[in-house]
């Protein structure tokens, strides 16, 4: 076990590693920030005074090195933009990226249990071949492009729902958030349910599935021949059970909702990180991309290392192959 | 009956069993002709801009224009005919999809079936190569590679091969390890075969069905990420208008009920993925031993 963890970590050491000079190498080849960030009228004396602030006069190694340096005490650089550390920015907008995250998983959830498992027990149903017809429609249409005819239906057309930002932000229990206030919540309703709808399709796969397998197990069979109601069996027998792959699943998956919010907090105007990395990819503000690539790298490998962990504690056969 | 056909046409009437898979495959080869005679048949040249004029700009579908020309699909900001602008955008948007497909696929495979006949430690280092790889959400790798290296065509072509290229090594190195140990593999060993030749021309060509599967579902996979890419401004250059750049330009005029400029070629673009993903799934089940009547 203990060689297990400390191979693992090894590892996950080598891939930060190999990803921050990947990230700094590729950021520091791009365009030149000194065009970008440099009044165009400034005089000579001026472009090499920021030149000299900025560090970009260093040869690249040495760039690189600073970076590794100040990386491990927490110091990601100081935007262009900004001015402002990178850290900090970012971390400022975690919040509204988390949030959210976490509230298309929920209405994801919320969702797609019920409409997997009615598709699950009555797979002969035109409304099943409806549900599973809407989930290939959901994998394949690109989240951008059902986030903008949202905007068009929901915000343009019918002016129910706000599009752009956050809204009003209310504090509970010391937690700031828009899901505590009416507002908030009619402008975080439109990207959340944009962010969630790839992650809903899956999640009434996976349950559709799951029912098909788990109802013809021999205790769906005794609890119904027991005579207990319809809804018993489903929601005892049934539902615990095909929630342990489906909360593996989402677990797992949880990453790639903050990996696409990218692409919805742009469209809606969210002030989370999303926006921002864009945002300092379209003003080439290096520190940010960086910053922000090596947090989100870090937040992955991280999260691989911990399932990989859990799964060797779970699954002892995993156990074995890894101390070989 | 059966036993007179040949491998090809049984495959082909078994495809054509399901119908929705038919369609599916009708309007993607229709999609595909449109891409690659675009120029011949669109109403109007876009790009040429002796031809367009601001005129015209953000006209509703089914108006005339200056010229009297009609414009089925309205028109964008720069007054260029939509309907044509989206024939040419799917030339772009299929030529970068499938490009990048056809690369991943080579690379993919070769390392995938190399990996499952070497073995040992080669196969341990390139396995977990696609392991970490695969462990990042596809479009932060993406992003990762462009918003390190700067958009552009190869950048996005390369972006998107480096995405896909473990799906395939995945795949092809399963499959391979079942034909490895097959009787016809061993009888090329005791002829003394290359071990080029046993892996290119003996077990390639038995490894390729479910490649084919992944090479759909990828490819429709692809095309989708590129235009997300391209939508965010991080994928191709404003030269190659792809339709998730269209559907980009489109979003400036979203807020004011100019609908049509982002959501036709979103419609294209749907209906490409999903005709290709219809295909591909049932490509799968005709593939699949399990589902075999």
């Amino acid at each position: 076990m203990t060689a297990f963890l400390l191979k693992r970590s090894t590892q996950s050491l080598l891939v930060l590693f190999i990803m921050s000079l990947l990230v700094f190498s590729g950021v520091n080849l791009v365009g030149d920030p000194v065009e970008m960030l440099i009044n165009p009228e400034a005089d000579q004396e001026d472009v090499e005074r920021v030149i000299r602030e900025l560090g970009l006069d260093r040869p690249i190694t040495e760039q690189y090195w600073f970076f590794l340096v100040n990386a491990f005490k927490g110091d990601l650089g100081t935007s262009f933009v900004f001015g402002e550390p990178a850290l900090k920015l970012i971390i400022q907008r975690m919040p509204a990226t988390l949030e959210l995250a976490f509230f298309s998983l929920f209405i994801s959830i919320i969702f797609a249990l019920p409409l997997g498992i009615y598709a699950g027990l009555k797979p002969e149903s035109k409304i099943s071949k409806l549900i599973m017809a809407g989930s290939i429609l959901g994998f394949s249409m690109p989240t951008f492009w059902v986030g903008i005819i949202f905007i068009m239906i929901f915000a343009v057309h019918l002016g129910w729902l706000p599009s752009t930002g956050r809204g009003e932000i209310g504090t509970f229990m010391g937690i700031h958030s828009s899901l505590f206030t009416l507002d908030g919540l009619s402008h975080i309703f439109l990207p959340a349910l944009n962010l969630a709808l790839f992650k809903l399709s899956s999640i009434v796969r996976l349950t559709r599935a799951g029912t098909r397998e788990i109802i013809h197990q021999d205790y769906i069979k005794f609890a119904r021949a027991k005579g207990l109601s319809e809804n018993r069996v489903i929601n005892t027998h049934l539902l615990k059970n095909i929630l342990i792959p489906i909360v593996t699943v989402v677990g797992l998956e949880f990453g790639s909702l903050i990996a696409f919010s990218t692409v919805t907090e742009t469209i809606f105007a969210w002030p989370g990180m999303g926006k921002l990395i864009i945002d300092s990819i379209y003003n080439l503000d290096r520190p940010v991309i960086v910053a922000y690539l090596m947090i989100i790298v870090f937040f992955f490998v991280f999260l691989n290392l911990i399932v990989d962990i859990l799964y060797t504690i779970l699954d002892p056969r995993v156990r074995i192959q890894g101390s070989k | 009956m059966s036993n007179e056909k040949t491998g090809l046409s049984k495959f082909w009437s078994e495809f054509t069993e399901n119908k929705i898979a038919l369609i599916s495959l009708l309007i993607f080869l229709f999609i595909v002709f449109v891409a690659i005679f675009a120029p011949i048949i669109s109403p109007t040249d876009p790009y040429d801009l002796s031809k367009v004029s601001i005129m015209d700009s953000r006209l509703p579908p089914l108006s005339e224009n200056f010229a009297g020309q009609t414009f089925l699909l309205g028109s964008d900001g720069a007054g260029r005919d939509m309907l044509s602008a989206i024939f040419y955008g799917l030339r772009v948007s299929l030529g970068v999809g499938v490009m990048s497909g056809i690369f991943a696929l080579i690379i993919g495979t070769f390392f995938g079936i190399s990996a499952a006949f070497f073995g040992g430690k080669y196969e341990t280092f390139i396995m977990r190569v696609v392991d970490i790889q695969l462990s990042f959400p596809s479009i932060l790798m993406a992003l990762i590679i462009l918003a390190a290296f700067g958009k552009g065509v190869e950048k996005t072509i390369i972006a998107l091969v480096l995405v896909q290229w473990a799906y395939y090594a995945r795949t092809a190195r399963a499959t391979a390890l079942v034909e490895r140990s097959k009787e016809y593999v061993e009888a090329a060993h005791c002829l003394a075969l290359g071990n080029k030749k046993i892996m290119f021309k003996h077990i390639l060509p038995n490894c390729m069905p479910p490649l084919i599967v992944v090479g759909t579902l990828q490819t429709a996979h692809a095309i989708s990420l590129e235009a997300t890419l391209s939508f965010l401004g991080l994928g191709l250059p404003i030269t190659e208008p792809s339709l998730g750049l269209l559907i980009g330009n489109g979003f400036e005029y979203m807020h004011t009920g100019d609908f049509w400029i982002s959501i036709f070629p979103g419609v294209a673009l749907l209906i490409t993925i999903v005709s290709i993903n219809l295909v591909g799934d049932h490509l799968r089940d005709m593939f699949n031993p399990r589902l075999k009547r």
